[in-house]
């Protein structure tokens, strides 16, 4: 059962990489590197089953909340064009503003 | 099996990088390419491994990469001519690899000669000449103690150096934009 989970969850990557490769806005991109995250985090458990040693979940936790921090990143590259400082008060409102009209 | 598989998209993967002109696009590549070595890493057994390459790899080096690109172009520009001299070297240094590994021990083979040197007494006297139950914590610690001790001295100035490098613009820039509202 589980080598079905492993296998099935394979397919499941190449699809994203196939989107990542192909796709045509960078949204697309996003969302398939985010799934592809979440795919190897569920490889890495199931392989900890298929190999019967669980104790491997603990990474693959650890990897969820990487791979949810990277999107982040990313996301907020997208917002303000800009990483690290915190954008002061004028550039928050122009975004909200920004977020409200769209 | 999975290995096989694993290695045929960071292969893939590899090519696209090396195809696609769209920087973003390659910038997410170099993020599931690290991911997939982490996979890799832990088909291996090697989980620190694969966890220091998921965190530096995929998470710190794509922000990175995020930030140059906001400071260069998105696109690549196309270059005019195939670099022949180059490609002979990578492939020479290439083929000299893999001839390297010809007469390395076969995978998981126990008579290696890196099982046979310093890992039997760790096995069997770490518990008495140490005292802690986890025998890589005891390497670590206490057999590798100054090697330990030097890794962490690197790291740790390596990270002082970044803090000045990003806290010094940062606030000469916030410093800029105050003088601009004042002015």
């Amino acid at each position: 059962m589980f080598t079905a989970a492993a296998a099935a969850i394979l397919i499941t990557m190449f699809l994203a990489l196939v989107r990542l490769f192909a796709g045509p806005t960078l949204y697309d991109r996003v969302l398939a590197v985010n799934t592809f995250g979440t795919k190897t985090v569920l490889l890495i458990g199931v392989m900890g089953f298929l190999t019967e040693r669980p104790e491997f979940l603990d990474i693959a936790l650890l990897y969820a909340l990487i791979n949810f921090i990277s999107t982040i990143a990313i996301l907020k590259f997208f917002r303000y064009r800009a990483l690290g400082d915190a954008p002061d008060r004028k550039h928050r409102t122009d975004a909200w503003k920004r977020l409200s009209i769209s | 099996m999975i290995d096989i598989v694993l290695l045929t998209f960071l292969a893939l993967t590899a090519l696209a990088i090396v195809r696609l002109r769209h920087l973003f696009a390659v910038v997410m590549l170099t993020g599931v390419y690290s991911l997939l070595s982490a996979g890799l890493f832990v088909l291996l057994d090697a989980v620190d491994v694969a966890f220091i390459e998921a965190a530096v790899g995929a998470g710190i080096s794509t922000v990175l990469m995020l930030g140059t690109l906001a400071l260069t172009s998105r696109r690549e520009k196309v270059p005019g001519r195939i670099p022949v001299l180059p490609l002979i070297v990578v492939l020479i240094t290439g083929a000299a690899l893999l001839y390297g590994t010809l007469d390395m021990p076969r995978f998981g083979d126990a008579g290696a000669p890196i099982h046979r040197h310093v890992a039997p007494r760790y096995i069997h006297d770490s518990g008495t000449e140490i005292g802690v139950p986890n025998i890589v914590t005891s390497v670590l610690a206490s057999y590798r103690g100054f090697d330990t001790l030097g890794e962490l001295t690197v790291i740790f100035t390596a990270g002082i150096g970044i803090l000045l490098l990003l806290g010094g613009t940062g606030g000469r820039r916030r410093k800029d934009e105050e003088m601009e509202e004042e002015g």
